[in-house]
């Protein structure tokens, strides 16, 4: 591959600019992913295209939990794309196309790995992938589309000139001619009916002997319909293949961390370098920050914390270091929780929790530089025991105590009773972080905030921190999309 | 009860058609059979080997009657020791379900339960509009229409494609099929035109079947729209509140007039209209549409739409009225008469009769319902069956050839 890689950029200096996209390994923009990636991915390839391509399945999972319509979904869907896991169509002679549409192929493959594993990430899976397939279908050059529509057999039998004049009048009731169809040439393509079942369902083809005849505007259904049984059937047979590959150790719990993700909605970790904006938040300020900015699950731990002047364990993680990357600088931390443990001896405080703090600080202990934690692993890791308040509230309260906390935390901004029915049924949904977007939305409102932006752009909320810094980013005034790094990890300056 | 499974029903025929050749395959062996026993016992799960094996349960448990489901992924009996997930349907007869109850808001003669020869030609002509448009648009050949024993009807679509498809085709092909949708809070319950465009042309097809049906059935016969509650249905339908009111006003003073009288007035009408005016196409589409409300077939669709739906076998006796669910000629169903199919006692009689001579002369009796009048609905099972166990051979040697 590498060899024939040199020839091509052989062929594009002595044709100089003028590069034909035949050259391309991968001609087409569009992919139905039939074979494999067969040349070496390194392990952080491998992470790294999965992720990216996550990223914009999540979104696309989290617009079907809010019923955006298709327009909706797709435009957001390609702004992700745009941002993760751009794919230029082939008259962009500038952009690495080959390398794009590389990424795109094998993160579509690991995500296969991590997905196949059980009948309902399988459902999930396929259902993102053909949202995506279908924006990225519709966004199409339409030449090229219709070279990728030729590049592959998809069973359908044009329909001849006689046989069209023989069935003139049937045609034209089942699907009008329309302008845009005489712009097409006004083509048939035959295939067997159990094939476009939503055209039949709903009798926009004409059927004949088992045929259903579609429009050629209406082909995109034949060929949805094919992506859809295709992947379900390869993603079966991977399932069967798979205990083969749990011999490699580095994959597997790549794989399992990404299928994690997906569960609880939720794939991108999110970070920020809050410190280098100047962070400048004191111990004094965090009760009224956390008033006006922070998601339901902080929210809770800042009130438990008030009332009974203890955190547990987990609690003061999660709480900790969601303070730290907010850019509570570490004597602030110490003084900030002295303040709130005040019922805690000075001695035991100074024994015990300081120690603790600064670990969370990578100042002891193994001196690691810990990340926040994301709401994937707020909603999945460490479930809290009856006395704890870490965990998620929309996850981990029951629905009467959910509905209570949230008019009590945010009815000062704007949340009113008459909102819960709709949260309260993505939540039982189990769309916990849409359920947190919407809040965020409807608290947000007097910022100008509409139904369906989300923490920006229309993204959901992935992480308390982004949470909280697109919130005090409203209140300054600044419009700035919240920044989202690639690398998972939130590294403290 | 027992004496007619053990004599007369027809597991060889039953069988075959389930299997499709005639050494047992997973047609049959992983096929759910459910009995229902007497005292509403049910029991689900049921499979079995060979025709003989379903025939000595059956004479064991003497069912009240039995129903087949789907061909699992496991045999049905064993359901309980494989994973949940190495249990599902796969393949199943299509089946659909005409019932006359779903008629009783436009049968003027007979409700609920009761059926008579009149409201028969309600289902007569929903099974010609069905069996033509399944053969036609889908393309399927071996259709077994059965007759329910009392008012109603099945038919059994066994094409190896039908068989095969999967529970959102089957949902695609019942959107297809159904026209009459919505409760009776409904009035309206054809609504099948995208826009003000003409009917898609199956439905085209059907209605001009339907059209004879909608003069003799409806206006004649059943004389729908003689009382005030029949013309009052009528008028909800017409989407034109003058012509409502006129016609109303016409009716209130001459409240006798009959069904065809009353549906001349609306047409003359419609024809006073000016000629390509939008008004006057939208009454026309109307009475197309109030044809089709009126005539075009009732599904119940939910049986239709899942593979593992349970349906009544053929042959079984229908509790109340005793009668045999017999196979019905589609081709022959405007002289198909409920009333003269055989019930379990008058065959019971028939080969006590036969064995009576029989015994006389010393001949064997293996095949008792060759002497009954049960014998041209097993003679017209095994023809289909017949049919199908060619196109399985067929199907067989094609592969065979294509290695
Ligand atoms: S969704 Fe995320 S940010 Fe919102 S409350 Fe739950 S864990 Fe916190
Ligand atoms: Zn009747």
């Amino acid at each position: 591959m590498f060899s024939a890689r040199e020839r091509y950029s052989d062929v594009k200096e002595s044709k100089g600019q003028v590069e034909q996209h035949s050259h391309l390994k991968y001609p087409h923009r569009l992919n139905f992913y039939d074979i494999p990636p067969v040349e070496d991915i390194t392990i952080e390839e491998f992470e790294t295209c999965a992720i990216d391509r996550l990223r914009v399945l999540a979104e696309i999972e989290s617009s079907f939990a809010r019923n955006r319509p298709y327009d909706e979904l797709k435009t957001i869907t390609l702004a992700q794309c745009q941002k993760h896991l751009p794919l230029h169509s082939s008259s962009a002679h500038t952009m690495d196309l080959d390398s794009e549409r590389r990424r795109d192929h094998i993160g579509h493959f690991v995500l296969r790995l991590a997905f196949c594993r059980s009948e309902e990430l399988r459902r999930r899976f396929v259902k993102a992938e053909s949202a995506l397939f279908r924006t990225r279908y519709d966004s199409d050059d339409h030449t090229e589309r219709g070279e990728f529509l030729n590049s592959r057999d998809f069973g359908w039998i044009k329909v001849q000139d006689d046989e069209r004049d023989l069935y003139r009048e049937e045609l034209a009731a089942a699907a009008p001619i329309t302008k845009e169809a005489n712009a097409d040439g006004g083509n048939y393509y035959k295939v067997k009916w159990t094939r476009v079942p939503d055209l039949v369902e709903k009798r926009r083809v004409f059927l004949k002997g088992g045929y259903a005849y579609v429009p050629s505007r209406e082909q995109f259904s034949i060929v949805f319909q094919e992506f859809q049984m295709t992947l379900n059937k390869a993603l079966e047979m991977t399932a069967k293949a798979l205990p083969r590959l749990d011999e490699d150790t580095r994959i597997v719990p790549i794989l399992n961390n990404l299928s994690q993700g997906f569960l609880a909605g939720v794939s991108s970790e999110w970070s920020t370098a809050s410190a280098a904006e100047g962070g400048g938040i004191t111990a004094d300020m965090v009760e009224d920050l956390a008033r006006r900015h922070f998601p339901a699950c902080m929210r809770n731990l800042q009130e438990t914390l008030r009332r009974d002047r203890h955190l547990k364990h987990f609690g003061r993680w999660q709480y900790g270091l969601f303070l730290k990357v907010l850019g509570l600088p570490i004597e602030e931390a110490i003084a900030f929780w002295r303040k709130s443990f005040s019922n805690i001896q000075e001695d035991k405080f100074n024994k015990e929790y300081k120690y603790n703090i600064r670990h969370l600080y990578g100042l002891e202990g193994k001196r690691a530089n810990y990340p926040a934690k994301s709401c994937t692993q707020i909603l999945t890791a460490d479930q809290p025991g009856s006395s704890d308040s870490h965990g998620c509230p929309y996850r981990h309260f029951s629905p009467d105590n959910l509905q209570t906390a949230l008019l009590s935390m945010y009815s000062s901004q704007g949340l009113t009773a008459a909102d819960l029915p709709e949260i309260m049924s993505t939540v039982k949904a189990g769309h916990y972080h849409v359920a947190c977007t919407r809040v965020f939305e409807i608290t947000h409102a007097t910022r100008g905030v509409k139904k369906g932006e989300g923490v920006g752009d229309g993204e959901s909320v992935t992480h308390p921190n982004q949470y909280a810094a697109r919130s005090r980013e409203l209140e300054r005034g600044k419009a700035t999309a919240v920044k989202v790094e690639a690398d998972g990890d939130v590294v403290m300056g | 009860m027992l004496a007619f499974y053990r004599r007369l029903y027809p597991f060889r025929s039953i069988f075959g058609w389930l299997n499709h050749e005639h050494a047992p395959t997973k047609l049959f062996t992983h096929r759910e059979f459910a009995f229902t026993l007497q005292g509403d016992i049910y029991l689900r799960y049921n499979s079995f080997n060979t025709a003989e094996d379903l025939k000595k349960q059956v004479c064991q448990l003497n069912p009240t009657r039995f129903e087949i489901g789907p061909i699992y992924s496991a045999r049905p009996r064993d359901k309980k020791t494989v994973r949940p997930t190495a249990f599902t349907p796969l393949l199943r007869e299509l089946v659909f379900d005409i019932d006359m109850t779903d008629y009783d808001t436009i049968r003027t003669c007979c409700s609920g339960a009761d059926i008579c020869a009149r409201c028969w030609v309600f289902i007569s002509a929903a099974v010609r509009v069905i069996d033509e448009g399944i053969r036609e648009q889908f393309g399927y050949k071996h259709l077994l229409w059965v007759y329910s024993g009392r008012r109603g009807i099945h038919l059994w679509i066994s094409d190896k494609e039908a068989m095969e498809l999967t529970d959102e085709q089957r949902r695609a092909l019942v959107g297809w099929m159904m026209v009459i949708q919505g409760g009776k809070e409904m009035h309206k319950k054809v609504n099948v035109r995208i826009g003000s465009r003409p009917l898609p042309p199956s439905l085209q097809m059907s209605l001009s079947n339907l059209v004879d049906v909608f003069g003799d059935l409806i206006l004649e016969d059943q004389d729908c729209f003689r009382s005030r509650e029949g013309w009052e249905a009528l008028l909800h339908l017409i989407p034109d509140n003058n012509v409502v009111e006129t016609l109303r006003k016409q009716w209130e003073k001459d409240p006798d007039r009959s069904s065809s009288d009353k549906w001349g007035d609306l047409k003359s009408q419609v024809s006073a209209l000016v000629k390509g005016t939008p008004k006057r196409a939208a009454l026309k589409a109307a009475m197309e549409d109030i044809i089709l409300q009126y005539t075009y077939p009732r599904l119940d669709a939910e049986v239709s739409k899942h593979r593992n739906h349970l349906l009544k076998a053929p042959f079984c006796i229908h509790p109340k009225t005793g009668r045999v669910c017999v196979p019905v000629d589609p081709k022959n169903i405007d002289n198909f008469k409920p009333e003269h199919v055989p019930t379990v006692g008058q065959l019971l009689r028939e080969l006590d009769e036969v064995t009576a001579t029989v015994q006389a002369e010393g001949a064997e009796h293996h095949s008792d319902w060759e002497k009954t009048s049960l014998k041209p609905y097993i003679d017209m099972l095994d023809a289909h069956v017949m049919a199908l166990m060619e196109e399985t051979r067929r199907a067989k040697r094609k592969t065979d050839m294509s290695w």
